[in-house]
């Protein structure tokens, strides 16, 4: 399955990275660690490593580490605003439990 | 389900562990309040995506607070209650206050700082400015989603010491961590810097709604340096409007206006200032409370015209900081232009035509300021990855130093030494036995204390006794990087110890910086005069005392005609050290030494001789 973003999450992650001035994608992860036992990593791509996994979604380059992905297979990273604060999403479809703030998670 | 940024590589939080920073412009005329936020700075709109807070406090008398746009369609309905500009009262006295016959406000004149007398009681330039404050805390957090960690505040590079303190106050109650406060200008170089990663030496042009801030600043391999600062703290887009609104009030021969008629206008006449950056002309029209109808057409070429002057004040303290940091305007690579006033075109036009290149404008001049602070509050809090690691340099505005004998000022840290800094330098004693010392604290570029701001005084006691010059006072100045000082004296074979913060309650005005650095250009060549006086006086005395300590021990080894010989001499040196001729002064110390020589040399003698009378070789 891949991962995806949402169109509108793609124009922000675009925006984001023209006005940074570098960086050839967008890396998305996971860390054992947080009150759930595992948390997102949501980083800018300046390099690939050799085993990484690419997808591309909307023109953005999506990397993900061949470890991660299990934990995020089929994911959609969606952008969403909620009163004045904005970001991003995991709409993640393995995930079992999260903490209540949803920094975390468990499969 | 928390938002989650973008982080940069290798840099992503815990959960629950984002560190939460942002920079805040508290502007006089706007607020602004800016983040780092997916690795970009940007601005923090309100819930009706207004990125500006106008700098507006309206209190009721019920002790309703309201504040930014909804306090300025109040303001004038009731513009005693309603302010506006408070940052031009921060810290300052009542004399202070540049145009205060135009301020429509009920001041109490306390000592520090002058207070507003408004329908919720007497307000202090803090507290309005903490109200600010409060409401960019509470945007922040409603966008961020957490509570921050800290800010970084922007002050004009002029602030003194007692308005850098009222304005961290002012932050502290509205319940923010200053992390760092921060001169605007710098900020904007950090803006500008960091996006654009040029270096050399760049001047900011800062024209804001009250104050103009000039710097020269030299940025390389990421350290910024601020050479020299200047500027005008009573000049800025305020003044423009009020030149407009006075032409009006010409063209229409209008009678005395009432308070609120004037804040209508005033606000009017902003409008067509604003307008008339796009437009060649505008008509100005408004109807009074007295019912007369305000109309006069105001075309581009006008506007220009009735504000030439101001333009014009501007590049006063522009080619004196250039003075001070030896730079042509050639050198200068290129000019940041900040604050909503440089959007007007004749503003922009005069820039260009004094450095003879187009200043630079591309990013927005009323954001740039908070931008540059965010970053600096991101790095700040951690936020940044260690290779990108930048240090930043300011510079103190006035010299600080000391008083010694008679009256002159010892600098210790001199002007435009960057901070933070420590200075040390080594003072004695004046007198035989002295075991206390006054250290007086002054800020200043004159010679002669009296013409310098005294800033503080403490004592260092239990000095041991000894003889004149031989004890070692170590005197330390510290300035830290928000730009406020602590000295220190500590004797060094006793390890007695005394320090001082220096927080003065009154601050020194701008004006009174600018006249200060002003005067000392002017008096250079009397302060030069005065101070080699005062030194050859402060001698003669010790002179004088050493001499007469000596003969009232040993008159006896001297024959009548040397011994009235010395007395004629400390007589003429001691009616010459009164007179203000100080090479006089100089010949007949030189006269009483070459006389005493000799006296000197057998009370040496005498000693010897009584020190090894009745020794024996072997017991020396």
């Amino acid at each position: 399955m891949p991962i995806t973003l949402t169109e509108r999450a793609a124009t922000h992650v675009t925006n984001f990275l023209a006005k940074r001035g570098k960086g050839v994608g967008l890396r998305l992860g996971v860390r054992t660690t947080g009150c759930s036992g595992l948390a997102y990593k949501l980083e800018y791509a300046d390099a690939l490593n050799p085993e990484d996994l690419t997808f591309d979604s909307h023109g953005v380059k999506v990397v993900v580490d061949p470890k991660s992905l299990p934990y995020i297979d089929g994911t959609e990273l969606d952008f969403a605003r909620e009163g004045l604060n904005e970001g991003f999403k995991f709409n993640n479809p393995n995930v079992k439990d999260e903490c209540g703030c949803g920094e975390s998670f468990n499969v | 389900m928390a938002l989650l940024q973008i982080s940069e590589p290798g840099e992503s939080t815990a959960p629950h562990q984002h560190r939460l920073a942002v920079g805040i412009d508290l502007g006089t005329t706007n607020s602004l309040v800016a983040t780092v936020r997916n690795g970009v700075a940007g601005v923090l709109n309100d819930e009706q995506g207004h990125p500006l807070l106008p700098s507006i406090v309206r209190y009721g008398a019920d002790g309703s607070v309201e504040t930014g746009y909804e306090a300025e369609r109040e303001r004038s309905h009731d513009p005693k209650n309603t302010i506006v500009s408070v940052k031009r009262f921060m810290g300052r006295g009542l004399r202070d206050i540049a145009y205060i016959e135009n301020s429509p406000y009920d001041f109490v004149d306390t000592p520090g700082m002058v207070q507003i007398r408004t329908a919720a009681g007497v307000k202090s330039p803090v507290e309005v400015s903490a109200e600010l404050l409060r409401v960019m805390r509470v945007r922040a957090e409603k966008s961020l989603g957490g509570e921050l960690v800290g800010a970084v505040v922007t002050v004009p590079a002029y602030f003194d010491d007692a308005q850098r303190q009222a304005t961290k106050d002012a932050a502290s109650i509205a319940g923010l961590n200053v992390m760092r406060l921060l001169n605007e200008p710098t900020a904007a170089a950090i803006a500008y810097g960091l996006d654009n990663a040029s270096e050399g030496v760049y001047a900011v042009y800062d024209l804001g709604g009250g104050t103009f801030d000039f710097s020269i600043l030299r940025l390389s391999t990421g350290v910024f340096e601020v050479l020299a600062t200047s500027g005008d703290a009573a000049l800025g887009g305020d003044d423009f409007d009020h030149r407009l609104f006075c032409w009006v009030l010409e063209q229409e021969k209008l009678p005395p206006l009432s308070v609120s008629d004037t804040s209508l206008l005033l606000a009017k006449a902003r409008q067509v200032k604003e307008y008339l950056t796009n437009h060649s002309e505008v008509r100005f029209n408004a109807k009074l409370s007295t019912g007369t109808v305000v109309d006069v057409p105001v075309s581009q070429s006008d506007f220009w015209e009735m504000t030439r002057h101001l333009v014009v004040k501007t590049l006063v303290p522009t080619r004196k900081a250039l003075r001070d940091a030896g730079l042509l305007f050639s050198d200068v690579k290129g000019v940041v232009m900040v604050g909503g006033a440089t959007r007007m075109p004749h503003v922009q036009r005069a820039v260009e035509g004094c450095f003879g290149q187009p200043p630079l404008n591309n990013l927005d001049p009323d954001k740039v300021v908070a931008l540059g602070a965010a970053m600096q509050a991101n790095a700040l809090a951690g936020n940044k990855s260690v290779d990108e690691d930048w240090l930043l340099l300011d510079v103190i505005p006035l010299s600080l130093g000391l008083e010694t004998m008679g009256g002159l000022v010892e600098r210790v840290i001199h002007r435009n030494s960057t901070i933070p800094v420590s200075k040390a330098q080594e003072f004695t004693t004046f007198k035989d036995g002295q075991t206390a010392m006054s250290i007086h604290v002054v800020q200043g570029e004159r010679e002669l204390v009296s013409d310098c701001r005294s800033l503080a005084r403490f004592e260092l006691r239990g000095i041991p006794p000894m003889v004149a010059g031989a004890a070692r006072i170590r005197v330390t100045f510290q300035v830290d990087a928000d730009g406020l000082l602590a000295v220190s004296a500590k004797e060094t074979t006793s390890g007695a110890e005394a320090s001082v913060a220096v927080k003065p309650s009154y601050g020194l005005s701008d004006e009174r910086i600018t006249n200060m650095l002003k005067d000392s250009f002017e008096h250079a060549g009397d302060d030069l005069r005065i101070r080699a006086l005062r030194e050859q006086q402060v001698e003669a005395e010790r002179m004088l005392e050493s001499v007469g300590a000596a003969l009232g021990q040993d008159e006896a080894l001297l024959e009548a005609a040397e011994l009235a010989a010395i007395r004629t001499a400390l007589n003429g040196l001691k009616t010459l050290s009164r007179q203000s001729d100080h090479r006089a002064i100089k010949h007949a110390i030189d006269e009483l030494n070459r006389l005493t020589e000799p006296f000197a040399a057998r009370r040496m003698d005498r000693s010897v001789q009584q020190a090894l009378t009745g020794k024996s070789l072997a017991s020396l």
